[in-house]
């Protein structure tokens, strides 16, 4: 592993120590009182969950045009972090909702297409492990609509009539809630990268193992 | 391991769909806020029913979190092993 690896390790695991004291000091919202304060983990889960739908989308790219084993690698590891965290925000959403909304969970575009985009995800996995050979080229066209999904979902809120806070919610909030947020917003992108990069450690390790069965067999 | 992620996120999938078809029928819905406003004091009656759901969402994601990091690294350790026992057999098969 990379020089830098547990020393980040070390600090994201201070961070996720440090955030319950942050957010149990936030303020309380005025109309959604104390069940807001899921907000504090579930906005960066899903914003993991479309960070990583990129990453996955773009090394799909890169591979189906470069053909860089690296970048399969890569793509394979974001649609697993993809699935996780989009599992996060898609079960801590309607947690949230049973109390804000009144419901577990509504068919609107931003939580349809969140829907959608993990389902996309799933089906990459699904393809890897059972779609055989040539699965890895299938899938990677699969991620392509799981990235063109990404934007989507973003913009969603403020195009159609949907009772999920607009994205206006984030840039405008005030200083003892920014504070929090903006701390496990950090928190989780250092959890994303540190996964992210163990994940590839992983492949690149079963590449090792499949190329000595090679030099075995030959 | 995959199979119990490939499970898990079926049951998910289909506990989803089954919410949200019996939730379908409730007519009323808040507007849509467009930012957060914070308060000095919580409302009492707010207090109870927030609690457990707030305690199970942060739970989930530390338990999911806690699982995934096993997950990832029992299956590096397996492959640990497998490459350290290939990379034995190729040294003993290059001396012989």
């Amino acid at each position: 592993m990379p020089k830098w690896f547990m020393p980040a390790a070390a600090t994201c695991g201070l961070m996720f120590a440090a955030s319950p004291f942050l957010i149990a000091n936030a303020p309380y919202e005025s109309t959604m009182g104390l069940v807001q304060k899921i907000f504090y983990y579930h906005m960066p889960s899903a914003g993991m969950f479309l960070i990583a739908a990129v990453v996955c989308g773009v090394a799909s790219v890169r591979y189906l045009f470069g053909g860089d084993p690296r970048q399969d690698r890569l793509a394979w590891a974001a649609a697993e972090l993809t699935v996780l965290f989009g599992a996060l925000a898609l079960v801590t959403g309607p947690l949230w909702a049973r109390k804000a909304w009144g419901v577990w969970w509504q068919w609107d575009v931003r939580l349809t297409s969140s829907l959608m985009g993990w389902m996309v995800a799933v089906a990459y996995l699904l393809l890897r492990r059972y779609g055989g050979p040539g699965s890895d080229k299938l899938a990677a066209g699969l991620a392509l609509f799981g990235m063109a999904n990404v934007p989507f979902i973003y913009i969603s809120v403020n195009y159609w009539r949907t009772i999920h806070p607009t994205t206006t919610v984030v840039p405008t909030l005030p200083v003892s809630m920014g504070v929090p947020f903006w701390f496990c917003f950090a928190a989780f992108l250092l959890l994303f990268v540190l996964l992210l990069r163990l994940r590839v450690r992983l492949e690149e390790q079963r590449a090792r193992v499949d190329a000595l069965y090679l030099s075995l067999d030959q | 391991m995959d199979r119990t992620i490939v499970a898990t996120m079926t049951a998910l999938l289909l506990t989803g769909a089954f919410v949200a078809t019996g939730s379908a029928q409730q007519p009323q819905q808040p507007e849509q806020q467009e930012q957060f406003l914070p308060i000095e004091e919580l409302p009492p009656q707010d207090q109870l029913p927030a609690a457990p759901l707030l305690v199970t969402a942060y739970a989930f994601v530390a338990l999911a979190l806690f699982g995934y990091v096993l997950s990832v690294a029992r299956r590096l350790a397996v492959v640990q092993r497998e490459l350290e026992r290939l990379e034995s057999d190729v040294k003993g098969s290059r001396r012989t």
